[in-house]
């Protein structure tokens, strides 16, 4: 009843929140050899940045679109070609709708 | 007869009658009191949803059920409004009546502060109804009388927040592009009638030869029905309507625009059912060309969904951008279906697109919700300008975190449950396929990783110090759908032995929908 079979895997959700709660457990053993240094509340808990001023969550905020730069950067030619395509134009949507009819026109053998 | 058999008889009927009842009753409603209209538009969702109850029973039990309006007995089945109920179109209803009942639950607040709340509730009661209709109706062209019916109100349900100008563009396009792809829909329903004097599908089925016209009108109902349901390179209307469309409408329209899926996959496995394994066409059976055409344009579908999600900054473009790619992920399994069509993973194949369609209503339309929840707490559309927000909205920032592994296919949530088997199915067709399916699942994770960190986590910015959670309705909303996600997610078999099997079986079998009407007549 609780294991889905695929004909070539099987996939039991319940098996596999158990092995990942027996994971946490041995992690949270794991985690008691350490040692308890933590003093809430004090200067331990502030971030410590060469000894300048902590700067205001306006300029510390990292955006959205700074992040994966990297990804996006080294896809520019894909970003670039993407954009051409998405113009937002109307006649550019049916137009897509059109080539694709047309495609399968002629695959299916009706031109 | 007793009443209990009397109300299943008529149940394909009046699943469809209530909410277009309800829908103009809505105005005069309103004009007595808001919160009565409110009560009233979510019981009529509630009885639709008794009587789908009702008739799933009687139909998972005894098979297809026919409904033909205005006559018991009729010589010729050729041109009658009917409904015809199998497994497959209870699948869908269920669906439907899902997202239309969380949608109306989140209304309640987040419409609350809107004008034109009459409308409102008459527009989204009569898409609910077109979308129903869309799914019993047994005849094409009462399938595109309902798809023209569900085009106009999402067109206006769209552009509702008309004071933004953006929505009344993405209306603008919605519009123009459903009304071209529904006039295709027409003529091809007219060279169907031009040739075999019949509107019915399963009697179309069953007299379908296969000739020149036939490719034409193949061609035609998938190639518009795959854009309405936003295939690739078709899509680009669906970021428009679903960015700008109030999150309650977006999930009625995701309702919508599944119909449009299940009419892709009623016209192959059914209309087309007997001939498309039987034709030839450079030296292959068609169903494994349409298969393979159907896999290739998920696959674009897939990779430029995630790609192009990666790089939105309007959150509500970005989910919609992500359910293109989900899109992708069920046709991909169709595809797969089809063009395997007899072998066993061909099974596996369909069923874990059907329920793919379940998860991807739930997961997306979720994540929608999630957005339109930090909308109303913001009034904020762009991630650049919202952070931290996990501070002052916790159970909203659970759901997400819920809605966003579900999405991109993390265990134990519905969405692996899906994946799993569409992987495992489509890795015997083709390993690559497989391999970039899996690739683009870890991108959209990626990708929801960003939203989750530029909205939720981050610095707590000064305008947003006295942000308020969600209100109880949203939020009653959210928690019925991830409390879903969870429990498909936990006992996935439940769901795939009580419907997921069933509307599978009832597309593979497609004889069997083909004479209940032959025979019913």
């Amino acid at each position: 009843m609780f294991t889905l079979e695929s004909g070539s895997g099987f996939w039991n959700p319940l098996l596999w929140i158990l092995i990942v709660f027996i994971a946490f457990l041995l992690l949270y053993g794991i985690r008691g050899f350490g040692r308890n240094t933590y003093k809430k509340d004090t200067e331990q808990t502030k971030a410590f940045l060469s000894g300048n001023k902590e700067p205001s969550p306006d300029e510390m905020h990292v955006k959205a679109s700074n992040l994966y730069w990297g990804f996006t950067t080294s896809l520019n030619n894909v970003y670039t070609a993407l954009r051409k395509m998405h113009t937002g134009n109307t006649s550019d949507y049916v137009l897509w709708f059109v080539i694709i009819l047309a495609v399968l026109f002629l695959v299916f053998g009706v031109m | 007869m007793t009443v209990l058999d009397l109300l299943i008889e008529h149940a394909p009927a009046l699943i469809v009658a209530i909410p277009l009842f309800g829908a103009f009753l809505m105005p005069l409603v309103s004009r007595v009191n808001e919160k009565l209209r409110n009560i009233l538009a979510l019981s009529i969702i509630c009885l639709t949803g008794f009587f789908i109850w009702l008739l799933a029973t009687d139909v998972l039990a005894r098979g297809p059920r026919l409904y033909i309006f205005g006559a018991k007995n009729l010589a010729s089945p050729m041109v009658r409004i009917l409904f015809e109920v199998d497994s497959m179109s209870i699948f869908m209803i269920t669906i439907t009546v899902i997202l239309a009942f969380i949608a109306l639950v989140y209304s309640w607040s987040f419409m609350k502060e809107h004008d034109g709340l009459d409308k409102y509730y008459t527009l989204v009661l009569l898409l609910i109804a077109s979308t129903l209709g869309m799914e019993l109706t047994g005849d094409v062209f009462n399938f595109f009388v309902f798809l023209e019916i569900s085009c106009i109100v999402s067109c206006a349900l769209i552009a509702f927040f008309i004071s933004e100008g953006e929505a009344l563009e993405a209306a603008f396009k919605y519009i123009v592009v459903s009304s071209i792809g529904a006039l295709f829909i027409l003529f091809a329903i007219g060279l169907l009638y031009a040739q075999y004097d019949a509107l019915n599908i399963a009697t179309l089925a069953q007299v379908l030869k296969y000739t020149f016209l036939d490719k034409i009108v193949l061609v035609l109902l998938v190639v518009v029905l795959g854009m309405k349901a936003g295939l690739v390179p078709m899509h680009m209307w669906l970021p428009d309507s679903y960015g700008r469309a109030p999150p309650s409408v977006t999930l009625i329209i995701i309702g919508a625009t599944l119909a449009s899926f299940y009419g892709v996959l009623r016209v192959i496995f059914t209309l087309y059912g007997n001939v498309l394994s039987n034709a030839m066409r450079f030296a292959l059976p068609v169903n494994v060309l349409v298969g393979w055409i159907l896999i290739a344009l998920a696959i674009i579908s897939i990779i430029v969904g995630v790609i192009m999600a990666l790089v939105q900054t309007d959150l509500m473009r970005l989910i919609a951008f992500a359910a293109v790619a989900e899109v992708g992920y069920m046709f991909l399994a169709i595809g797969t279906s089809i063009a395997a069509l007899g072998s066993p993973y061909a099974t596996t194949a369909l069923q874990g697109g059907l329920l793919h369609l379940l998860n991807d209503a739930l997961d997306i339309g979720l994540l929608f919700l999630v957005a339109g929840a930090l909308y109303y707490a913001t009034k904020k559309r762009l991630l650049d300008d919202i952070s931290g927000l996990a501070r002052n909205m916790k159970y909203t920032t659970v759901f997400f975190i819920i809605g966003l592994l579900a999405v991109a296919g993390m265990p134990p949530l519905n969405g692996f449950a899906s994946k799993f088997l569409i992987y495992e199915s489509v890795y015997q067709l083709n390993p690559i396929l497989s391999i970039v399916a899996i690739l683009c699942s870890i991108l959209m994770l990626a990708i929801f990783v960003k939203v989750f960190y530029a909205a939720f986590l981050g610095p707590e910015l000064p305008g947003f110090k006295d942000v308020k959670e969600a209100p109880r309705s949203m939020l009653l909303a959210m928690g019925l759908v991830a409390g879903l996600a969870i429990f498909i997610g936990l006992f996935p078999n439940i769901v795939i032995d009580t419907l997921v099997k069933p509307a599978a079986d009832a597309l593979v079998n497609h004889a069997q929908y083909i004479s209940t009407v032959i025979g019913g007549i």
